[in-house]
This record gives C-alpha cells, structure tokens and sequence, in this order.
C-alpha cells in the first residue's frame, strides 16, 4: 500500500479534463510509429551508428514511447476531473473548422481570391453566431482590406481564379494581376 | 566603426524604416489584442516576409516580436486579461492599481518599465558582442551539437510539472524532421510511400498549424466574449519619474531577463518570476506586492522585455533558438541563405549591427506611439473573440498557401491546427515541438559533420567549449535531479502549472 501511495505521489499532477485520452493517444502513435521502423528506415551497412539515416528516428521514437508511457502513468495516477468526453466531443467539434479552412483553400483557385474571401468570411462569420448586418458587413470589409494588402500591395503568392477568364479583356487582366 | 556606420546605412532606406513602422506598431496592437500574440502574428506574416529583402523581413518581424509585450500590458493592466502570455505577472499588480482608480499611473509605469528593459538589453547585447564575435568562431560542429542538445534538455527541464508531456512533444518535434528524404544517404524516413512526406514537413506549415490555425479554434470553438477596457485620462510620462525612483528593481529585472533569454527554453517567465521574487524580498513594502506596487509591476515589465534583445544572442551568434519565436526568424534567415552562427559576425556585422539599430528604434518608435494611442488602443481591444478566430483563419490560409501554393500544406496545416488546440486545451506546451523540429536538425547536421574527427567518444569533448557545454549539461541534469529529491523529502503540494499556458492567448 506504501508503495502505490509513493508512486502516486511521485507522478501525479495538475492536469486538465481528457488528459488521460491524449495520453492513450500519444502512447498509441508513438508505439505504431516505433514497430514501423525497420519498414520506414534504411540501415547502411558500414556506416557509423550515429551516422545511420535510422539513428536520430530511432532515438527521437524511443524517447517519445517512453515520455508517453510516463505521461499516461501521470494520468492515470492524478486526481480525475470531471467533463472528459464533453472536452473531447469539443476537440472534434473543431474539426468542423479545419474542414471549413480547407473548403476555402479549395475554393480559392477556381472561385479566386477575392470572391472566395469575401464569401467565406461572411458566410463564417454567420456561421459562428454573428446575425447584425454590421458585424456582417465588417467581415466582408476585413476580407477587402486582406486582399488589398497581401495579394494587391504585397503581391504574395496566391493563384488567380479560374473564374477571371471568364471576364472581359481588360477587367480580367486586373482581376488576374491584383484580386 | 565602419561596421556601425553600415549597419546604421542598411537601415536609412524607405522600405526598411516603413518595416520597422509597421511591424513596432502592429507588434503593439496585436500584443494588446488578448487572443493574437506575436507568434500568430510572426507565423502569419513569415512567407510574406519571404519576398523581401533579408534586413526588411527581419526588421518587421523584430518590429512585432520587440513591441508586442508594450501592448500586451494594457489588457493585463485594465482588464486583468494579459494581451500576451509573458504580461501575466503584470496583472498581479497592474489591475489591482486600476481597481484603485490609478489605471493611468499603471499604464505609464508599465510603458517606462518596459522602454527600461528593451533598452537595457539592447546595450547587453551591444557591449556583448566584440565577446560573441571572439567566442563565436570557437564553435565547431560538436559544440553546436552540444549547445542545441543542452537547448533541448532545458527546454523540457523548464516545463516542471510537465516534462513528460514536455518530453513527449519535443521528441514528437525531432521526429518530425527526419522525416522524408535523408539528404546523405538518400534513403526514405517514414515517408509510407507517399511522394508529399518525401520533401520532409514543413516547419513553415507545422508553426501556422500550431499557433496560428490552433488559435482561431481554439476561439471559434470557445463562447464569444468582447473584453471592456474603459479609456484612461492623465499624463503617460508621469511613470518615467516614478520609474526613476526604483532603478535598482528595474535595472536588476533587466538583468535577469538578459541572463534568463540568452538560456534556451527558459525566456520571459522564468525571467519574470525571478525579478518579482527578488523585488518582493528586497522592498521596503512587500506586503503591498500583488495589490498594487508599483516595484511589481517594474519588475515584471522591465524583465519580459529585457529578453527579446537577448534571445537573439544565442540565434545570431549559434543559430541556436532559444524560443518559438527566434525559431521562426531563423527561416527567415534560412530563406535568405543568411546562416547565423559564427561566420555571421565575420561575413554579416553590418546586419548584425543594422538589427541592434533596429531593436533601438523599435523601443523608441513604440514608446512614442504608446504615450499617444493607449485609448485608440483600449478600443480595438474590444473585437469579439469569434470574429478574431474568423480574422486569424483567413490570415493564416494567406501564410499556408503562399508558400508553395499547395492544398496538402493547408490539409497538414489543418491537422496540426487541431492537434495544437488539442494541446492549448490540456494546458500543454506547443513551443518544445518547434524547438525539437529546429534542434533536432541542428544536431542532426552538426554531429554528422562532427564524426569524421572523432576518433573515441571522448574526442567530442576535448576541446574547452565542448567540455564546458558537457559540464553544463551535466549540471543541468544534476541540479534537476537535486530539485526534485528537495522537493519530495519537504513533500510539497502540487501546484496549478498555469504557468505555461502561454498557448492560450
């Protein structure tokens, strides 16, 4: 009994809801990513250990299986707050807005950069609760300025719309060059 | 002199001053900005910087870096809400003296303590390098490699209460640079035979994700709230005066934010920490520490901001980060096929001394710009925080996508964006992934390099530096080893490690 209390009070910790489902899920990945390294690494015969292309995944991997079995252990042994699967429902819930970030890369090259903008910062911003045309209105204003500064004045890289070829001669030439 | 004079002429050009301009001012208004910070803002603007010239990108990134601790006190001193994590101890008295009626004597005291402090480590990092200039060139392969390996040792050490966690992470952050192709051997690393892993993960990509992207959900996915700072009246020079009266607390923060930012992993709140400490101890008032004092919040101040001047000292002289934000500059240098280290100062003083020049003018443009807008300010800090996540998404889709214009950069950006709000959730550090990534490679490359001329391990550390670095690490450890021995036998209380949640804002 001593000696559980002892290793209890050795790693427990202040930790947060749903700690302990990452740390399942940490010790997962890198447990994976370890079997994989025989598969995914070359080992050049001759060659110096620490010159191998297997050396630094190996130790980086071994460390992190061993961190992660330490941070579960922690978990595991630390006071549990309640509210893990409602923080974990929430992780999920944002992957909402990864898939709404990559909509709009998609979209960016056919509908261009300065409609698929404009469009996308509103119809977010409503998305996220916002119903005044005025907060409606500063997000399409706050798209403009966006475009206007990086792709018009600071001419970074962003590709032009399909949609553009579709305009007469001299607008598409502007729309191309500077929205 | 020469040097002098060229550094002070790379800076006399337009483009160079209008970067400094905008990236001193932006710097402030995003640090006051509760839920931006200077990483989003530095990890947005970074493939911007890309296209201009080494001394413009750079100057507009130290410009946002420098000033946006100048701003983060605003919050912190009117709405207990710090603008940026390091300006957590400046609530402690800042808003206490507001509740009191004294918001103007907070702010213009926090102003000066910061102009003190940027100051004072600019004139370290002058008066420091004739010395790294001679130090420097002593650097070779192996005492790189030992410096990055001591980097990533303190920067786990320095996460207590979560250096598995921390551990884990910069672990996670070595992996993720040796995948893809080996540049020597040509050999795939963990590539499963998709083409996209083949060119490696891009650091660029994993920062947006991290802290950009991370942020805008953490926002998108948190309640709305629109923070209420009510405008101030009263003379903002009126703090210079009282900071006058405790140059010794002042001078003392600057001096344990040079020390504390030269050391990698440790930064800003270590720095922090230690200077309220020293300055509750030695003051004729301690008990007034936490409702109100005006040594607190100097000491706070005057660290947090001592610190960016020397941070740059271990990357111009090493290459070596000591923090996330460093670490993004140093692609930037990358870019330019500027390598820091110790040719650096031999090839490069000219940007070396044009980037000292710019840290001067930054501190003063800012404190020029404070002491007129604090209530221009007070009114942008009142964007809702969801229309900030909406702000922050679209800018980071311009950071991801201009890269290379690919739409497997913004899916991995994606990715690391949630695992990064995942982390920011659990109150988990994010800054020892971006560390992990940009040492790991250094140590990589360096005891690559390193091997042809060691004969017996021992041969890593003959040479005085590489010994020095060896016993340091040692110590490290030991010391590390030591604490927690202490602190079992007194068997103290667990502590609440707020401390590190400098990924939620």
């Amino acid at each position: 009994m001593l000696r559980v209390k002892t290793l209890q009070a050795l790693f427990k910790r202040y930790r947060r809801p749903g700690d302990i489902v990452f740390a399942w899920f940490a010790l997962f990945v890198s447990v994976f990513l370890l079997s994989q390294l025989a598969d995914q690494t070359a080992w050049r015969s001759g060659g110096k250990l620490f010159a191998q292309p297997r050396f630094w995944p190996a130790v980086s991997l071994g460390a992190m299986t061993l961190f992660a079995a330490f941070h579960l252990l922690g978990s595991a042994l630390s006071e549990r707050i309640h509210g893990r699967w409602q923080e974990v429902w929430l992780w999920i819930s944002s992957l909402e807005f990864a898939g709404w970030f990559i909509a709009y890369a998609v979209a960016v090259p056919y509908a261009g950069y300065l409609p698929s903008t404009v469009i996308f910062a509103v119809v977010l911003t409503f998305r996220v609760g916002y119903r005044k045309a005025s907060t409606l209105g500063a997000a399409a204003i706050a798209a403009i300025v966006i475009v206007l500064l990086f792709k018009t004045m600071l001419k970074v890289n962003l590709p032009s719309g399909l949609i553009y070829e579709s305009l007469p001669d001299g607008l598409r030439q502007i729309m191309l060059t500077y929205f | 002199m020469e040097n002098l004079l060229a550094g002070l002429e790379l800076l006399a050009r337009w483009d160079v001053m209008l970067a400094l301009l905008v990236g001193s001012i932006g710097g402030v208004i995003i640090g006051a900005i509760p839920g931006v910070g200077p990483a989003v803002a530095i990890a947005i603007l970074l493939p911007a910087t890309f296209s201009f010239e080494p001394i413009v990108g750079l100057t507009m990134l130290l410009g946002i870096y420098g000033s946006s601790m100048y701003g983060g006190a605003i919050p912190a001193v009117l709405i207990n809400t710090p603008g940026t994590a390091v300006n957590a101890l400046t609530s402690y008295d800042g808003y206490p003296m507001t509740q009191n009626g004294e918001a103007h004597r907070a702010v213009s005291i926090a102003y000066s303590a910061s102009f003190w402090g940027g100051i004072f480590g600019i004139l370290c990092l002058i008066l420091l390098s004739p010395v790294l200039a001679l130090v420097a060139p002593m650097f070779g392969s192996r005492e790189i490699f030992l410096a990055a390996l001591l980097g990533i040792i303190l920067v786990i050490l320095a996460h207590r209460g979560q250096i598995f966690a921390a551990g884990l992470l910069a672990m996670l952050g070595i992996f993720l640079q040796t995948v893809g192709l080996d540049a020597v051997t040509y050999t795939q690393r963990y590539t499963f035979g998709q083409s996209f892993l083949s060119s490696g993960v891009n650091l660029i990509v994993v920062v947006l994700g991290l802290f950009a992207l991370s942020q805008a959900f953490f926002l998108l996915t948190a309640p709305d709230n629109s923070p209420d700072a009510k405008p101030i009246a009263g003379r903002m020079t009126a703090g210079i005066k009282e900071l006058l009266k405790h140059k010794r607390v002042a001078s003392v923060a600057s001096g344990f934010g040079v020390i504390l930012g030269m050391i990698p992993g440790t930064g800003e709140f270590t720095a922090q920490f230690m200077s309220y400490t020293y300055a509750q101890k030695t003051s004729k008032d301690p008990d007034l520490f936490g409702k109100g004092s005006p040594e607190g919040l100097i000491a706070s101040e005057a660290a947090n901001n001592a610190v960016p001047a020397a941070a740059m000292i271990p990357l111009l002289a090493l290459g070596i980060p000591g923090e996330a934000l460093t670490a993004m500059m140093l692609s930037v240098f990358y870019v330019h096929n500027v390598i820091p280290g110790p040719q650096l100062f031999q090839n490069n003083i000219d940007l070396v001394y044009g980037l000292y020049f710019a840290l001067i003018a930054l501190n003063v443009i800012v404190m020029v710009f404070l002491l007129f807008s604090t209530n221009l300010l007070t009114k942008i800090i009142r964007v809702p925080t969801r229309f900030l996540g909406v702000m922050i998404l679209l800018l980071s889709f311009v950071g991801v996508y201009s890269l290379r214009n690919s739409l497997t950069d913004c899916m991995i950006a994606a990715g690391f964006g949630v695992f990064g709000l995942i982390l920011k959730r659990l109150n988990l550090p994010i800054v020892p992934i971006i560390l992990g990534m940009v040492l790991g490679g250094i140590m990589e490359v360096k005891l690559r390099s390193a091997m042809p001329r060691l004969k017996t391990p021992l041969d890593m550390i003959d040479r005085p530096i590489a010994a020095i670095l060896f016993g340091l690490i040692l110590l490290v450890l030991a010391l590390h080893v030591r604490t927690l021995i202490k602190e079992w036998r007194a068997h103290l209380p667990e502590e609440d490690h707020d401390l590190h949640d400098s990924q939620t804002r």
